[in-house]
């Protein structure tokens, strides 16, 4: 199964966001959530986003939502303390990131892997948020 | 040689750190407000941990702050300059010279610009250190002393400072604000200038 990770400048917004895609999932994708400083700021870590990436060592690839900036940047960066084959496991979403989560995390319950999840995220349709 | 690059270091996290504010109130205009404070965290530790250990090279120490940098500043300029400085700690030989600084600025500006995916003229703290790493190439290939060089790379790196304020942000949290990101000195630019400016001026 495919992973899901989350990460936020807010530790609030990723771990609601998680929320959210677990309730659709009966909790049986894991996805983990990673926001906020390890002093409790607004911002983004890469060693928390490298770690939670090691708990998610064990799926069939991991499908990150991230919201902005270093959000992204230090997500790069962790993947680079891993090998290249991997990394190769790893892709960022070209998604919103709440939407993208709970998308996400329920094409990965019907067993979908990481490129035809991808297929489904990007773009999210308005048509998707009113449904 | 390793004291001189620590000395330099804390020089540079002094000036971060008494610059707080001042960098908070250029990113509150146009950003987050948090780039004086995500700084001083991150530098505040540097200073912590370069007095703390022994380093046999001036590569270790770099390698050390940029470290540091990624894991406590928080904000995306952790990710950039913890990226600019390890690039720097894997080219930097132990005597400075024209062509090194050259080298250092080239793997710096690579580094960045790989990470960020920013350009000249996006209104970052690329908008400072290309020209500065620019002008060094310059003064290798006139063949102008050293000290000469980094004159004209401190007032290049000015400059370049300064040419954020009419630009329109394509970069960060202040592209979200389009044209009204305009009439403001970028608090990146401004943040690399001080770090340029700490460097050269131990140097000399």
């Amino acid at each position: 199964m495919v992973g899901i990770l989350i990460v936020s400048h807010s530790k609030d917004v990723a771990q609601g966001a998680k929320k959210l895609a677990s309730e659709m999932t009966q909790e049986e994708v894991p996805i983990e959530a990673v926001g906020g400083t390890k002093d409790n700021r607004l911002g983004t870590d890469s060693n928390l986003i490298y770690e939670a990436l090691t708990r998610l060592s064990k799926t069939d690839g991991v499908i990150v939502l991230a919201d902005m900036g270093s959000s992204v940047m230090n997500t790069e960066l962790a993947f680079e303390f891993f090998t290249e084959e991997e990394q190769e496991k790893f892709e960022i979403a070209n998604a919103p990131l709440v939407e993208g989560a709970i998308n996400a995390a329920l094409q990965s319950s019907f067993g979908k892997n990481v490129a035809e999840i991808l297929a489904t995220l990007d773009p999210i349709e308005l048509s998707q948020k009113r449904a | 040689m390793s004291e001189k690059v620590i000395d330099i270091f804390n020089k540079i996290a002094d000036k971060i750190i008494e610059n707080k504010q001042y960098l908070t109130k250029l990113d509150s205009a146009i950003g987050d407000g948090d780039h004086g404070i995500n700084m001083s965290r991150g530098f505040s530790e540097v200073k912590e941990e370069l007095n703390n250990s022994d380093f046999p090279n001036k590569s270790n120490v770099i390698k050390k702050v940029a470290m540091t940098l990624i894991s406590n500043v928080g904000g995306a300029s952790g990710p950039l300059y913890g990226t600019a400085f390890l690039k720097a700690s894997q080219v930097i030989k132990e005597d400075v010279t024209l062509e090194n600084a050259v080298e250092i600025g080239e793997a710096v500006v690579e580094g960045i610009k790989m990470r960020g995916k920013a350009e000249l003229g996006d209104k970052t703290m690329l908008d400072t250190i290309i020209p500065a790493v620019n002008s060094l190439k310059e003064s290798y290939e006139a063949d102008l002393d050293l000290n000469e060089a980094l004159e004209k790379c401190l007032e290049a790196a000015e400059e370049g400072k300064e040419s954020t304020i009419p630009l329109v942000a394509k970069k960060g949290r202040a592209s979200y604000l389009g044209e009204r990101s305009k009439g403001h000195k970028d608090p990146g630019a401004t943040s690399s200038y001080m770090i340029i400016k700490v460097i050269i001026n131990e140097l000399i």
